[in-house]
């Protein structure tokens, strides 16, 4: 409509990322992002929006330009050094029949 | 000369590496590679849907300060609370596929976007609210459940999410229904009356016929959509019909009728008609909901200035001590 309410939006505010904690003694996991002024009002509206049944005991909230993340394309090369290392798991390994060793 | 921009070139080996990583059910990710039709396809399904959510909360709104007793009230709040909730978390996504949040929203503002056809139609009694948790929220989570398992990473995450809240807007309806059908003449013939105006319009809420939806195919390959609108339809009027039998409710359908052979309720034509001129901004209420929403949206200018007021002012603190 008018063009002062065009400028009047609130998602030129900072993006946070919100990570929630299910219980304690969990880890946390990414629950979305919301726009918000400052820290401590991301957290507030973090919390309405994303546990709003008890879901979280506590909360995350992360500048969204602060993460640093991999490039899906380069996937294959980054991981490599990970992927053909059959020794590192257990099966890998022989166990005489019969004995239980965990 | 031709002065149509061409659009971009796409790198066939780049789509038929996403093609591939389509049929094989991967998830399709913010920083992923991907078509642009692909993107403004998602774009403009989570945007429509995002609006939905929060033009949503208008019909129910009207009836906040009338609840029948304080339980109802305290539920019919959570309810719209969820729902600008809901639209949070698709916007959110939204925004993963670089649009701004701000822009969709001013096309919601100024009219020019669209949101779903059954938000047009007014709550002129109590039991609507009822009929909307049962009818409109059930025929959402027919559709979200599906969604869930969209090709989408963030549109998926966010379904996951609001299905497991929908649940509650379903059973909380319903809750209202049966007691009002449980209730006195006058009550009964409330919902009944609620049902029979609700009814036509939710089955519309799955949008047009298959024959009629041009963008389904490419939709249903890409795994945007899983099942099609008339499937998922016909879904909805399987669940629906033993629920309205199970509290004494009809049907407004005549052509209502159970099919052995396809273990489907067949049910009669619908006006596409109506829902048309619905979509086209002619229901007997999209002058209203846009009225509102804008009113809503400048009545919180005050408060976005003075959230950033006090941002301003913390930082300065900060940075003096």
């Amino acid at each position: 409509m008018s063009a002062a309410k065009s400028a009047s939006g609130d998602s030129h505010w900072p993006l946070w990322e919100v990570f929630t904690q299910g219980s304690t003694g969990q880890p946390f996991e990414h629950a979305g992002s919301l726009h918000a002024t400052d820290a401590e009002h991301a957290l507030q509206n973090a919390r309405d929006v994303y546990a709003r049944r008890g879901e979280a005991v506590n909360l995350w909230v992360v500048p969204s330009t602060a993460i640093t993340a991999s490039a899906p394309g380069d996937a294959g090369p980054f991981f490599d050094p990970g992927n053909d290392k059959a020794y590192r798991h257990p099966q890998f390994y022989k166990a005489p029949r019969g004995v239980k060793i965990y | 000369m031709d002065q149509k921009p061409t659009p971009p070139a796409e790198d066939p080996a780049l789509n038929a590496a996403f093609e591939a990583r389509i049929a094989a059910g991967e998830s399709i990710e913010p920083k992923d590679w991907m078509p642009e039709r692909y993107r403004r396809q998602l774009t403009r399904m989570m945007s429509q849907h995002a609006h939905s959510e929060i033009v949503g909360m208008l019909p129910e709104g009207n009836w906040i300060t009338r609840a029948p007793s304080l339980r109802r009230k305290m539920s019919l709040i959570a309810k719209v609370q969820d729902e600008a909730g809901h639209g949070l978390y698709i916007y959110c996504g939204t925004e993963t596929l670089g649009v701004d949040r701000f822009d969709l929203y001013n096309q919601l503002l100024d009219g020019t976007a669209k949101y779903s056809s059954i938000f047009n139609y007014p709550t002129l009694s109590w039991a609507d609210m009822g009929v909307i948790g049962w009818l409109v929220d059930g025929a959402a989570i027919v559709n979200q459940t599906v969604l869930a398992k969209t090709s989408y990473g963030p549109y998926a995450r966010a379904m996951v999410r609001i299905c497991k809240e929908e649940n509650f807007h379903k059973r909380q309806g319903y809750e209202i229904c049966a007691t009002l059908a449980a209730g006195t003449p006058s009550q009964k013939a409330m919902v009944q009356d609620a049902v029979d105006r609700f009814w036509w319009p939710s089955l519309m809420m799955f949008g047009p016929s298959d024959k009629d939806s041009p963008n389904t195919a490419e939709l249903l390959r890409w795994r945007v959509k899983r099942k099609t609108n008339d499937e998922l339809r016909q879904r909805f009027v399987n669940l629906t019909v033993p629920q309205a039998q199970a509290i004494g409710l009809t049907l407004p359908d005549p052509d209502l009728t159970y099919n052995a052979e396809t273990r489907n309720w067949d049910f009669g034509a619908i006006d596409w008609a109506e829902f048309f001129e619905v979509i086209k901004g002619n229901g007997p209420c999209n002058q209203e909901r846009l009225a509102a929403r804008n009113k809503a949206h400048d009545d919180g200018q005050w408060v976005r200035e003075a959230a950033e007021a006090y941002a301003r002012k913390q930082a300065k603190k900060t940075e003096a001590a």
